[in-house]
């Protein structure tokens, strides 16, 4: 997030886009409404009709995958009306005039005719996030999670820039991460390309500090992402793999192409807290201790690294994942010592100057400290990008709007998104074994509009066939106006009704490589039961 | 009867709201808001409360698994990071560092996801490194 969680509560408009913010991030759906009650104006654009769009000043269902054009068609008629932040393009941005060159194509007849949005709605929506400053907008994997990912989340940069809505209080481009701490990964150098507080691999200079700081010389090569990884294992050139924490079995966006390449591998090594669908299949699991028996810290969605605390000794004979890796490092060869996490903290901050160098345990305290905080005085950042971007200029891309890969057609006629509900996390590991959590939603569904329904003759309940080019999969239906017609929406919980075997590995954004989850096309039947339709020779 | 509260941080999402465990003789028996907290002041959803339940959950791995004849056994410590090291170093002196990866979490610490790309770069010696949250 370009801003903080707190700022939200003062903007005067707030725009969502693919984000069910109510049940993925709920403690920021409050200062939704928090604003609100301050008379903040909310716009909210999501395929479905999620809880927020009831709140709405304006709420759009949006065609799946098709945010580029809408956002380009709220940027058209932003420069149209001259609501467009003038002197804050002049003085902060460049290539502007590409932008509103890129635009101006994107008049409200083709976005309508895109986005399946009225030009009314497109109209309220250009005028009431471009004249109630400050603005913020939040998205989440609903912008991401598709072969334009990078495309729509430089859109989202656009617009907040077109309006001046970068680099001041309460407003910016607010990404509202999935997993507590993707954030801190990232800033970790958890990242093929990157090393920590994003220094690249590709720099000499980089590589030589870290070179000399950790004794060995590195590789300047960039590694694979976590969709190469796949392919490299099908290919026979990755032949070990070892998996922290993560249950890619059910969370890679294709299960039959996953499942085939960790058969390929020579050996798998899998640390967890539980015997995921991915642990099932290792050679070599380490039991992990959870967050309650470790001291450390996590970097949440607003930069702000807060530390944890132990509470409990490791139950039965886990150790904390820190330790597991100084111990395999030290069978390596490469001896690896730290007396505790804030040994280990002190040294990656001592490597990460610019964002973590002012942190210490001392120093976070209980609330934290937002990076970048670059010194020991440093009070840290509240929001980025105050009086100059990273790179000087902020620079606009005009971008055009693509097709999502898949299309429905004759044969696959239904869109199909995916996604997670209110009482589960991510492939449901933790939360599913949590009776209070279970118990709100104990199996996966299909949701489906009534009217796809009743020519379907699907009732609520019945067991519904999905198939996609990919695969097939079975689910109870739940009949429901939150999804329009034409779609369907799977939650991705649940390892039964694995939605991974409809998606698709070969649908990714070419740049950032995450997988198109939000957009696949499918077809629907109703399963009879009774007796199966095949002769049965004796 | 010891009875403390113990800071810590939700981690069903990014939103980073500060919890504290309530640990009673040794066990965790609730989750609880912290008032004072910057990000949640006071308040938590329904995945924030039963934060505890997935730690005390029976379902936890008790103690490392090797394969052997096809099925996971348990190990002790000094067994499954030696097996884990010494197949890590055959693939790598046979097929060369590039020849493996690491997947990293974005429900690991700092401190931890810090180490386990050094043990990926310093270690192994491949920039093969990522995390699931493209996913
Ligand atoms: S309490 Fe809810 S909103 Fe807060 S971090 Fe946990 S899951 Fe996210």
């Amino acid at each position: 997030m370009t801003n903080s969680i707190g700022e939200i509560e003062d903007a005067g408009c707030i725009f969502v886009i693919g984000s069910n913010t109510t049940a993925c991030h709920p403690l920021i759906a409050r200062r939704i409404f928090r604003a609100k009650e301050k008379r903040a104006k909310l716009i909210v654009a999501d395929p479905r009709n999620i809880q927020l769009s009831r709140y709405a000043d304006v709420a759009v269902n949006h065609r799946l995958g098709s945010d580029v054009a809408l956002l380009n068609g709220m940027m058209h008629l932003i420069i149209k009306n001259k609501w467009h932040a003038t002197d804050y393009i002049a003085t902060r941005t460049e290539d502007f005039d590409k932008l509103a060159e890129g635009v101006a194509a994107y008049t409200p007849e083709r976005v309508s005719a895109i986005a399946e949005v009225t030009i009314g709605d497109l109209e309220r929506m250009a005028e009431l996030y471009a004249t109630h400053s400050p603005a913020a907008l939040l998205y989440a994997m609903g912008i991401t999670q598709h072969v334009t990912g990078v495309d729509n989340v430089k859109s989202c940069c656009n617009l907040a820039m077109l309006t001046g809505n970068v680099g001041i209080a309460s407003a910016g481009v607010n990404p509202l991460r999935g997993q507590n701490n993707v954030q801190g990964a990232c800033d970790m150098g958890g990242l093929p390309n990157v090393l920590t507080g994003y220094q690249p691999v590709s720099d000499p200079k980089v590589i030589e500090k870290f070179s000399k700081a950790w004794g060995v010389s590195l590789s300047q090569r960039p590694g694979l992402t976590i969709t190469d990884m796949v392919q490299a294992m099908l290919d026979g050139s990755l032949k070990g793999l070892v998996v922290i924490g993560e249950n890619p079995k059910l969370s890679d966006p294709d299960w039959n192409h996953l499942h085939h390449a960790l058969k390929e591998l020579d050996f798998l090594v899998v640390q967890d807290l539980f015997l995921s669908e991915t642990a099932q299949v290792a050679d070599v699991v380490l039991s992990a201790a959870s967050l309650a028996e470790k001291d450390g810290t996590f970097t949440n969605s607003e930069r702000r690294c807060m530390r944890i605390h132990q509470a409990i000794a490791p139950i039965g004979d886990c150790l904390s994942d820190w330790e597991i890796i100084c111990r395999l490092s030290t069978a390596m060869g490469y001896e690896m010592k730290y007396e505790s996490p804030e040994d280990i903290f002190d040294e990656l901050a001592s490597l990460t100057e610019a964002s973590y160098g002012g942190m210490t345990y001392e120093r976070l305290g209980i609330d934290g400290l937002q990076w970048p905080c670059p010194d020991l005085n440093h009070p840290g950042t509240l929001y980025l990008h105050k009086d100059t971007f990273k790179r000087g200029l902020g620079k606009f891309h005009a971008i055009e709007y693509q097709h999502p890969a898949e299309m429905p057609d004759e044969s696959y006629p239904f869109f199909l998104t995916t996604g997670r509900m209110f009482a589960h996390f991510h492939t449901g590991t933790m939360t599913r074994i949590s009776p209070s959590l279970d118990i709100e939603q104990r199996t996966g569904y299909v949701e489906i509009n009534p009217k796809d329904a009743e020519s379907l003759d699907i009732q609520e309940g019945d067991i519904v066939i999905l198939s996609s080019r990919r695969g097939e999969m079975e689910a109870p239906a739940r009949i429901s106006e939150d999804v329009k017609p034409g779609n369907l929406f799977l939650p991705i919980h649940f390892g039964e009704n694995p939605t991974n075997v409809l998606t698709s590995a070969e649908a990714f954004d070419p740049l950032a490589k995450i997988p198109e989850f939000k957009v696949s096309a499918v077809k629907v039947k109703k399963l009879v039961e009774g007796r199966p339709d095949v002769d049965v020779v004796c | 009867m010891e009875c403390k509260f113990v800071p810590s941080v939700c981690s069903y999402c990014g939103t980073g709201c500060g919890v504290l465990f309530e640990v009673v003789n040794g066990k965790i028996k609730k989750t609880l808001p912290m008032k004072s907290h910057p990000v949640n002041q006071g308040k938590l959803c329904i995945k924030g409360w039963n934060l505890h339940e997935h730690v005390n959950s029976f379902m936890r791995l008790k103690s490392p698994l090797i394969r052997e004849n096809g099925r996971l056994q348990k190990a002790t410590w000094n067994e499954a990071i030696q097996i884990t090291a010494d197949n890590l170093k055959k693939i790598s002196d046979t097929y060369g560092p590039d020849s493996i990866g690491v997947l990293v979490s974005a429900k690991m610490t700092n401190e931890e996801n810090y180490l386990a790309q050094k043990f990926t770069r310093a270690v192994i010696g491949t920039n093969n490194v990522d995390h699931c949250a493209r996913l």
